[in-house]
């Protein structure tokens, strides 16, 4: 997924209607700083069962080729959902900062 | 309906994502793998209607949109209303120029399904509009601040119905949103949960595939609502079918299956325990509400197991 740009800076620059004229914008709207709780992925357990995929609420995992995963931090909200559904314990919560 | 490609495993989940994050929905959140699934199993051209609600609110805030498909927001009581008109320009577009049709998606939360959007919905279910009605179910208006609807389940704990000296709980029942839009004489209708996403890709690709409407219904845990860790989610919305409190079941054309056969449940408490908002079920002085809730959740199963023996 690539940034789009779209950030009017005055009144005159609204569209008609105040319509979004881009898809997917909030891509450059990063919420990775809500975090308190930061998931540690360990690549060396992971078994490529795909249930944080599927369950991450962003999505803030990604799905790479060979169904192996990473997460972005940009995004990641630190729910701890994906550390809990993991089966084989591949991903640790810790404290940020 | 006929061949619909159903599948096994999370593997063949398609990869392509059309919902971007940097939505502002709480951490936690079990709507949004909801709208990534759908946006995945739904085939071809798509317009989205959302009702207002937490969905809406949270995923369009000024500039920013989540969405990578066409998307309307309407006000709470008339998703499907527009949802109608929309459906039926496009068949006025294919006939007078031959554009493909997209599938019309409607995504309301149980205030916009249950109660204030009610009459547009039945309306535009009796009229046959071809178009997806999923109504994601976090049982009261959580976007407003968790104000009890017709969707929220006896016993719970909201702010307008608050568990206390007085009442515990809400003391009414919860509507039965599928036997409701069965009763309009629709194709297809069935329950989803976020914790069974192999069913529930499966559901929508057999709702997109019906010519006419269908109605999914939709269990979203939401952690701010029903006082629970955000982690926990999954947990909850996995012992919400175990505890047949939210049995997993499809109509079609006649015909009622129990897609998740829960042959051993567990106990109710312990899907009690994990909310903050059925805490006050356990209390000795509350026993008879949780008596009456676990009869009342019995009774539902065993109907369901009959009217699927039946068909």
């Amino acid at each position: 997924m690539s940034e789009a740009a779209f950030a009017p800076r005055s009144w005159r620059d609204l569209p008609l209607g105040n319509v979004i004229p881009l898809p997917m914008t909030s891509l450059s709207y990063k919420t990775g700083n809500w975090r308190a709780l930061r998931p540690l992925l360990h690549k060396e357990k992971c078994i490529k069962c795909l249930l944080c995929w599927v369950h991450c609420p962003e999505p803030a995992i990604h799905r790479h080729e060979d169904d192996s995963v990473s997460i972005n931090y940009d995004f990641c909200k630190g729910c701890g959902i994906c550390a809990n559904v993991c089966p084989v314990h591949a991903i640790e919560m810790v404290m940020e900062g | 309906m006929g061949e619909v490609k159903q599948i096994r495993t999370l593997k063949e989940i398609p990869r392509e994502e059309l919902f971007a994050p940097g939505h502002r929905l709480c951490a936690g959140c079990g709507i949004p793998q909801l709208v990534r699934l759908v946006l995945k199993a739904v085939p071809g051209p798509k317009v989205v209607v959302n009702a207002t609600g937490c969905l809406e609110v949270a995923t369009t805030i000024f500039p920013y949109t989540s969405w990578g498909v066409p998307w309307v927001h309407i006000a709470f009581e008339n998703a499907a209303a527009v949802a109608s008109g929309i459906e039926a320009a496009f068949k006025v577009l294919e006939r007078k120029y031959g554009y493909k049709r997209p599938k019309v998606i409607v995504f309301a939360g149980d205030g916009g399904t249950f109660d204030i959007g009610f009459q547009a919905l039945s309306g535009a279910l009796e009229r046959g509009h071809d178009m997806i009605y999923i109504c994601y179910d976090n049982e009261a208006y959580m976007n407003t601040g968790i104000q009890r609807s017709g969707a929220t389940p006896k016993g719970a704990h909201t702010t307008t119905s608050p568990a206390g000296k007085v009442i515990p709980g809400k003391l009414e029942r919860k509507k039965n949103l599928i036997e409701i839009a069965v009763a309009h004489g629709i194709r297809y209708a069935a329950t989803m949960n976020p914790a069974y996403p192999v069913d529930m890709y499966n559901k929508i690709a057999k709702a997109a595939s019906v010519q006419g409407p269908t109605v999914l219904h939709y269990f979203t845990p939401c952690p701010t609502g029903w006082y629970f860790d955000p982690s926990r989610s999954i947990e909850v919305a996995r012992l919400a079918v175990q505890t047949r409190i939210w049995p997993l079941y499809e109509y079609e054309e006649g015909k009622y299956r129990i897609t998740v056969p829960v042959k051993e449940p567990k106990p109710i408490e312990e899907y009690f325990k994990l909310q903050g908002r059925f805490r006050h079920l356990l209390e000795p002085e509350n026993r008879w509400l949780l008596e009456e809730i676990k009869r009342e959740v019995e009774e539902n199963w065993n109907r369901l197991l009959r009217l699927a023996q039946q068909s």
